[in-house]
């Protein structure tokens, strides 16, 4: 019964705060909605006894990219965007609706449907409730996932290099420098 | 607590079986510390170097692991992550010779357009690696990470043109449709782990093959599936989801989008080819219609859409959204022929396109793809308007180029599977493209222009070694294809677990 | 009702994101939607490793934020490369080239 109230009130906060991101006007609204979404999954995190999912979901999710969000929009200034997207744009909307209406028609139809039960031994690490949720992570992080864990740093090095050269200020004679001679 | 910590192994590592990847990343890794800490301007041609020497050590690894692989068999490594066999070892020597070619033609181009060369030649690589990693991935968790890497690789890439408009708006809109396109492919991955248990693809074969042992309704699976396809037509810009090709290909640098077309299209291929085809090998009937049609789509709309228009880089963008159609003419087919056919026109594309860009780099030196520019090169530039001859006359699959040979093999596996309508429209619509490729030759050849731009059009040594590889093999491969008929037909997924 | 409650949440954040992406021309907000998206499938992938009983999911979910910030990193990067030369970020003015 318990869950069951802590999953309606969880899912509430996720689906006003999902909402609110796609139809607030004003971007900065629309942040604060995608924070409170997030919290809402952490909530089902913690109910589904992933504790340090939760952990990460609301330091890095709502602490962090959120946090990039509402620093690009400070930065850019929040009254360009209120004067942007208006007009010309409903056939857009409609369309954009219907898809999402017959794509959640399909994925309702067939979520219900899912039978729960487990038909299948867990293949890799099974989750064993004795042990700590992390310690369980740990050992399926770095075995049988250690490679994409390693392969993940390739990526934030690539995102890092990207980051850098797209948002620093042109400087002409570092770039003389760097591709004007050989 | 501390007990755990002691029963903890990690899992054994070949690691002589990832050098290729460590000597990409380690490549991009010396190019961006020599670069930065050097005390004194690095040349320009440092990373140039840098770059074609680890792709080349890369391919050269491939090749000798290749060896390993033919004698005693394929095999898996680092907890059945990476399998090493003959398709993912193809696609690191394609791709290895994809980054060679760009990295030579993007020297001059990153010269000309003030792009910070050891950025543009270290994402090269890194880019590359996750292309690589694609082909080997026997998970999908690392065949989705090996993914991202290459395509925010790409998104940077695109968005380092950013002196002219056009190249900030292609990074804006392929970064937004690749973001939106790898949340379908990643819904439609955890409706595959949904119903499997699993994202080893190993264990994945194994379940839906034997049915039973998944999660019911069998729906799952289908729509897992149809997510997938949705998520790599997006990546190998296979129509109706290659809307953004075009602008992203005209808007990129010349020597990016040849990338794109050739480098990133074959990585996309072989993850569809490693999930969809091998893994999810046992629900045939679930995806070899929607491919069919998929493809059918790509051809009519690379083919018509490609007459109607007057720059040279939608051309050949629109042209590379109907060779992404004739690959999956082979795809569809699900036989090993048709694995094979679709590989081997991978590789003819993949250099075809390469030297098509290199062309295009050196023709349009401010950003300008007209047609008309290319109206009486032959007279200014014979050797460029020759070449280019060769790739436009290859693309179209004119006998005795190696896109006629790879057109020939994808129609030949969609015979034997007895799929004659798209066998037949694919042969249709090669005829019809093929008036869009000879608009280009003639104007070349037939037409004079009284601009003499022929100083401008300054061919950078590499570029030009580039153009005459690409050629060559272009050429090799048409008229004796048998050698790589025969290196295709040993590249097929293995998907075994274990050392 | 145990899992399909998660799964249900997790298609409606799903289509929600999907919405947005497609109706919104704000690059901001589309990328704000992606995040939805990704979410949605963060509970998918915990709810179907719940049902497994097997922890990947909730590793897999892991890269997915990882990779989630080094996409929004660049995102975000673009968008100011843009703004800073065009003092718009609404991508239906992105018209410089057809279609």
């Amino acid at each position: 019964m318990i869950d069951l109230i802590v999953f309606l009130v969880a899912a509430a906060i996720c689906l006003v705060g999902a909402v609110g991101v796609v139809v607030a006007r004003n971007p900065v609204h629309s942040a604060l909605m995608l924070v409170m979404t997030l919290f809402g999954i952490a909530v089902h995190f913690v109910a589904q006894e992933a504790h340090f999912l939760a952990a990460v979901q609301v330091i890095v999710y709502a602490g962090a990219i959120v946090v990039m969000f509402l620093f690009v929009i400070m930065l850019l200034g929040v009254d360009v965007h209120t004067k942007l997207d208006l007009g010309g744009l409903k056939g857009q909307r409609v369309a954009a609706a219907a898809f999402g209406v017959v794509g959640l028609g399909v994925l309702v139809f067939l979520m219900t449907r899912v039978e729960d039960g487990i038909t299948s031994q867990p293949a890799g690490t099974p989750i064993d409730p004795n042990t700590p949720d992390i310690n369980q992570l740990a050992h399926s992080l770095f075995d049988q996932y250690v490679f994409a864990f390693e392969l993940t740093s390739v990526l934030l090095i690539i995102a890092v290099i990207g980051a850098v050269i797209l948002s620093r200020k042109p400087r002409p004679e570092l770039e003389e420098s760097q591709g004007g001679e050989s | 607590m501390f007990a755990q910590l002691t029963q903890f192994e990690s899992p054994p590592v070949d690691f002589f079986s990832l050098t290729p990847l460590f000597i990409l990343v380690g490549g991009a890794v010396v190019i961006m510390l020599v670069t930065s800490l050097s005390p004194r301007p690095i040349p320009g041609w440092f990373s140039t170097a840098v770059s074609v020497a680890a792709s080349a050590g890369a391919a050269v690894v491939a090749m000798v692991l290749w060896n390993d692989v033919r004698e005693s068999g394929p095999y898996s490594t680092v907890s059945d992550a990476i399998g090493i066999d003959g398709f993912s070892l193809f696609f690191t020597v394609l791709v290895s010779l994809g980054v060679i070619a760009t990295a030579l033609v993007g020297d001059a181009y990153v010269r000309r357009e003030h792009i910070a060369a050891p950025e543009f030649h270290a994402l090269l690589l890194t880019a590359a690696t996750g292309a690589i990693v694609m082909a080997s991935a026997n998970d999908l968790v690392v065949m989705f990470i090996g993914l991202e890497s290459l395509s925010i690789g790409l998104y940077i890439l695109a968005a380092m043109q950013f002196r002219r408009p056009h190249g900030r708006e292609a990074a804006m809109k392929y970064f937004v449709l690749g973001a939106f396109s790898s949340a379908f492919l990643l819904y439609g991955i955890a409706l595959v782990y949904g119903t499997t248990g699993s994202t080893s693809l190993i264990v994945i074969r194994e379940r839906t093959s034997s049915l039973g042992a998944m999660v019911s309704p069998s729906e799952l699976l289908i729509v897992g599936i149809a997510l997938l396809l949705v998520g790599f037509a997006f990546k190998v810009a296979a129509a109706p989801f290659h809307f953004w090709a075009p602008d992203v290909y005209e808007g990129s640098g010349s020597p990016v989008s040849g990338f794109m077309a050739s480098v990133a299209k074959a990585a996309a291929f072989a993850g569809l080819l490693r999930v969809v085809v091998v893994a999810l090998g046992a629900n045939e009937g679930d995806w070899a219609v929607p491919l069919a049609v998929l493809s059918a789509i790509s051809i009519i709309v690379g083919a018509v859409m490609a007459i109607t228009q007057n720059d040279v880089k939608r051309m050949l963008a629109f042209s590379s959204v109907g060779h992404a159609g004739y690959i999956l003419v082979g795809v569809q087919a699900a036989t090993a022929e048709g694995m094979s056919s679709a590989l081997f026109y991978l590789f003819a594309y993949t250099f075809m396109v390469i030297g098509s860009f290199a062309v295009v780099s050196v023709i349009g030196w401010d950003n300008g793809h007209p047609i008309e520019r290319y109206e009486g090169l032959a007279k200014r530039r014979p050797w460029l308007a020759g070449a280019f001859t060769v790739f436009l006359l290859a693309q179209a699959g004119v006998p005795m180029t190696a896109g006629f040979v790879a057109k020939f093999l994808v129609i030949k596996s969609a015979v034997a599977e007895e799929i004659y309508w798209l066998a037949i429209l694919a042969m249709v619509a090669s005829v019809i493209t093929a008036f869009m490729y000879l608009r280009i030759v003639m104007a070349m050849w037939a037409r004079d222009a009284d601009v003499d731009d022929a100083p401008r059009l300054a061919v950078a040594p590499a570029t030009a070694f580039v153009v005459a590889a690409a050629v060559a093999i272009t050429l090799v491969y048409g008229i004796i294809p048998d050698s790589l008929i025969e290196f295709t037909r040993d590249a097929v997924p293995a998907l075994v677990a274990g050392n | 009702m145990l899992v399909n409650q998660f799964l249900l949440l997790g298609a409606f954040l799903f289509c929600t994101g999907v919405y947005g992406v497609l109706a919104r021309r704000n690059a901001v907000m589309v990328l704000m939607s992606i995040e939805l998206m990704l979410n949605a499938v963060n509970i998918n992938l915990l709810t179907f490793g719940y049902l497994h009983n097997a922890v990947s999911g909730q590793v897999f979910a892991l890269f997915i934020i990882a990779v989630a910030a080094a996409e929004v990193a660049v995102g975000l990067a673009i968008i100011l490369l843009i703004y800073r030369n065009r003092a718009s970020i609404n991508v239906d003015e992105l018209d410089l080239m057809r279609g």
